[in-house]
């Protein structure tokens, strides 16, 4: 069995910081991480490698530093990484990004088909939850979102059974391999690193792929020309014009302060008081 | 929607003149979801939201309803009515009784070719992200993410979609230029819901899909619906009382739980408590957690940041409890009250108790 999990590296946004003044963003030292949301699908691809056997191919698309993350990913157990960098890649939304990795999976199963590719739910800096569903529709896979648990899969008949999310409940839903996954965050716990994938991964080849090598020739498809979205402005949340009405009191006693507020609240907001009565009685 | 790494694009500002075959691209759809027979709600808040687009742009709105023949399905064309839409695009397939990718991205990409709108809006849930990814790569159009507000642009009539980027702490905004239809996923309770008017009525366009089920891959074998009672239903409460880091200890959230109970109100709470385990996932309000519009929101120990604003501002009336008198939170509550939580939330709830009892015999 061979999988390929497509996964990406993203500044740790928990570090990030907005310039109070300019209002810029303060990138310098934020550490870049594998994207959390994508260590859900590779924990799962590795599983089933253990179950079922074969191997997993981790891809991503970014700049030549994404390699990192690629090395992170293989330390974990993954067996082959591939980085697909190019200038022409710059600017890409979420169409192009997926043109640009669907073609590369393609390149990928010349070699050896590929039954199974996971995505993660979503990027913490994208966060659009977009490529996943672009890259299936493009490879004409079956496209399984949210998966919680894979209950079943039969590499004879080519079937696979999961637990997909659905807004109130739960699908079990059937398909047939190739199919594409994104698992839910908090179905499963990253393993360890062992000594001996920390060691591969320190060695590993990690291969490198230019747009003509990932099998792009439609130049026209990738990067910001293969965009069809743009961003017009960047700007900070507006300042409500009216703040706060401070509560003041006489005293300082918490009961002043809270007949002051609930006062208030009930005089200026009485539908609010009738609304809180009714549903209590 | 770009990278963050993406620098912005030029033509962006300004008008610019659309392709003559786009130009043909008309009205403003909202993707009507349901699942085991009830639709989300978040479809009527984006007709509220569509009603708006559509009135701007002098066109009409239009509800797009995919499921299984009958009168269930039928009725979700006049709900559609009832919240603002002026006519329902309509298919009715056996093969569209449960939600399932394939026929749905069949049937809403076949819609959008045949009857060209120029604006598409789906619910930012499961189901509406699965399908408008599905959609959008079929149709090579461009789909931004998780809005939080929608405009029209008046230099050149397109829609200015904007949300949260870099981690929440601004904002962008995003246009798709010459590709049509616009598309964009909203998450629920963002947009307000509309009025309900049952004496509105529609148009029912009917559209025949012709897809076979021994054609699509994919089956659902079980639907195993959540327990309703154990799962807090956040973003529909009507009072909310929520904790941040201020509330120091896991054990003084009962001051929380109290307060929470005397309303008859949700516990919520920010994500630095969620992630020490005080608090379950479900009761983390923002950007990351859940989008709530109570009529009543308490925070206390809550400093307000943005990924948290973004998920509680749509709020009737902010009540912010918070040591710091500079807290940006004070910046958009309603009322604030400087002080310490652990003896306020008490009092609040003492107070409460007592005037919802003669609250109570009034009415
Ligand atoms: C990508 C990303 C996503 C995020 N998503 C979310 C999200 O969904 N939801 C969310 O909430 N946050 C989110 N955050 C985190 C967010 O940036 C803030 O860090 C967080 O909201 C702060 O939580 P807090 O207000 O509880 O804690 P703090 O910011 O530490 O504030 C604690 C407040 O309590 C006050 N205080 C202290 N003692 C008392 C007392 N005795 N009585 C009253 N007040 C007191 C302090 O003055 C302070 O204002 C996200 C961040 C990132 C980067
Ligand atoms: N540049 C990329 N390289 C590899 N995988 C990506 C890339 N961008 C997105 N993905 C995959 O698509 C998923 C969804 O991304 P997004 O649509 O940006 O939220 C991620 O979790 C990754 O698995």
């Amino acid at each position: 069995m061979h999988i390929v999990v497509c996964i990406k590296q993203v500044p740790d946004s928990a570090q990030i910081r907005v310039h109070p003044v300019t209002n810029t963003i303060m990138r310098q030292g934020v550490p870049a991480i594998v994207n959390p949301y994508d260590l859900f699908s590779l924990e799962e691809a590795l599983r089933l490698k253990d179950r079922f056997g074969g191997r997993v191919t981790v891809l991503t698309m970014g700049p030549p530093q994404a390699e990192a993350a690629l090395r992170k990913c293989v330390s974990f157990g993954a067996d082959e990484a591939i980085l697909v960098t190019d200038r022409a890649f710059a600017g890409a939304d979420t169409l192009a990004t997926s043109y640009a990795l669907a073609a590369a999976i393609r390149k990928i199963g010349e070699n050896e088909a590929v039954d199974l590719v996971f995505c993660g739910k979503q990027t913490i800096d994208g966060d659009t939850a977009q490529v996943g569903p672009g890259i299936a529709k493009r490879l004409e896979l079956q496209l399984l979102t949210y998966v919680s648990q894979v209950d079943d899969l039969d590499l004879a008949q080519r079937a696979i059974r999961v637990q997909r999310r659905a807004e109130g409940g739960v699908q079990v839903l059937q398909t047939t391999l190739p199919c594409l996954i994104t698992m839910l965050e908090g179905t499963n716990e990253m393993r360890f690193a062992s000594m001996d994938n920390m060691f591969r991964a320190a060695r590993a080849e990690v291969r490198v792929w230019n747009r003509e090598q990932a099998g792009i020739e439609d130049v026209a498809r990738i990067g910001l020309k293969g965009s069809p979205t743009v961003v017009s402005k960047v700007f900070a949340p507006k300042a409500k014009e009216q703040k706060a009405e401070m509560i003041e009191t006489e005293s300082d006693q918490p009961r002043d302060i809270a007949l002051t507020v609930v006062g208030k609240l009930f005089t200026q907001h009485a539908k609010l008081r009738g609304g809180l009565a009714k549903k209590l009685a | 929607m770009s990278e963050a790494s993406a620098p912005a694009r030029k033509p962006a500002k300004g008008k610019y003149e659309l392709d003559e075959r786009l130009k043909a691209y008309q009205g403003v759809w909202v993707f009507v979801e349901h699942e085991q027979g009830e639709v989300h709600p978040v479809s009527w808040e984006l007709l509220g939201e569509g009603r708006k687009l559509a009135d701007t742009l002098g066109v009409e709105l239009c509800g797009v309803v995919l499921g299984a023949p009958g009168l269930r399905t039928r009725r979700f064309c006049d709900e559609a009515f009832f919240h603002g839409a002026d006519a329902c695009y309509l298919v009715e397939d056996p093969v569209l009784a449960n939600y399932r990718n394939e026929p749905f991205t069949k049937g809403l990409t076949e819609l959008v070719n045949t009857y060209q709108p120029e604006i598409l809006l789906l619910g930012a849930t499961t189901q509406g992200r699965d399908l408008a990814g599905s959609v959008a790569t079929t149709l090579q159009t461009g789909l931004t993410a998780d809005c939080t507000e929608l405009r029209i642009d008046p230099d050149n009539r397109s829609l200015a979609a904007s949300r949260p980027t870099f981690g929440g702490s601004l904002l962008c905004t995003i246009l798709t230029l010459n590709y049509r239809p616009q598309m964009a996923t909203v998450r629920p309770r963002v947009m307000a819901m509309p009025d309900r008017d049952a004496a509105r009525s529609g148009r029912i366009i009917e559209h025949a899909l012709h897809l076979l089920e021994t054609d699509i891959v994919t089956k659902v074998l079980d639907y195993i619906p959540d327990a309703r009672q154990d799962k807090p239903q956040l973003p529909f409460a009507d009072v909310i009382v929520a904790g941040g880091r201020g509330m120091k200890k896991p054990e003084n959230f009962q001051l929380i739980r109290d307060l929470a109970a005397v309303l008859g109100g949700e516990v919520g709470a920010s994500r630095p408590v969620v992630q020490a385990g005080w608090v379950e996932l479900d009761r983390q309000v923002g950007q990351s957690g859940k989008t709530v519009r109570p009529k009543l929101y308490i925070a206390a120990g809550i400093s307000g940041a943005v990924q948290h604003r973004v998920g509680m501002e749509g709020s009737d009336v902010i009540i912010a409890i918070n040591t710091d008198p500079n807290a940006p939170i004070f910046d958009f509550a309603t009322y604030g009250i400087v002080g310490n939580a652990m003896t306020i939330l008490p009092a609040l709830t003492e107070v409460f108790r007592q005037e919802l009892a003669l609250a109570k015999i009034a009415v």
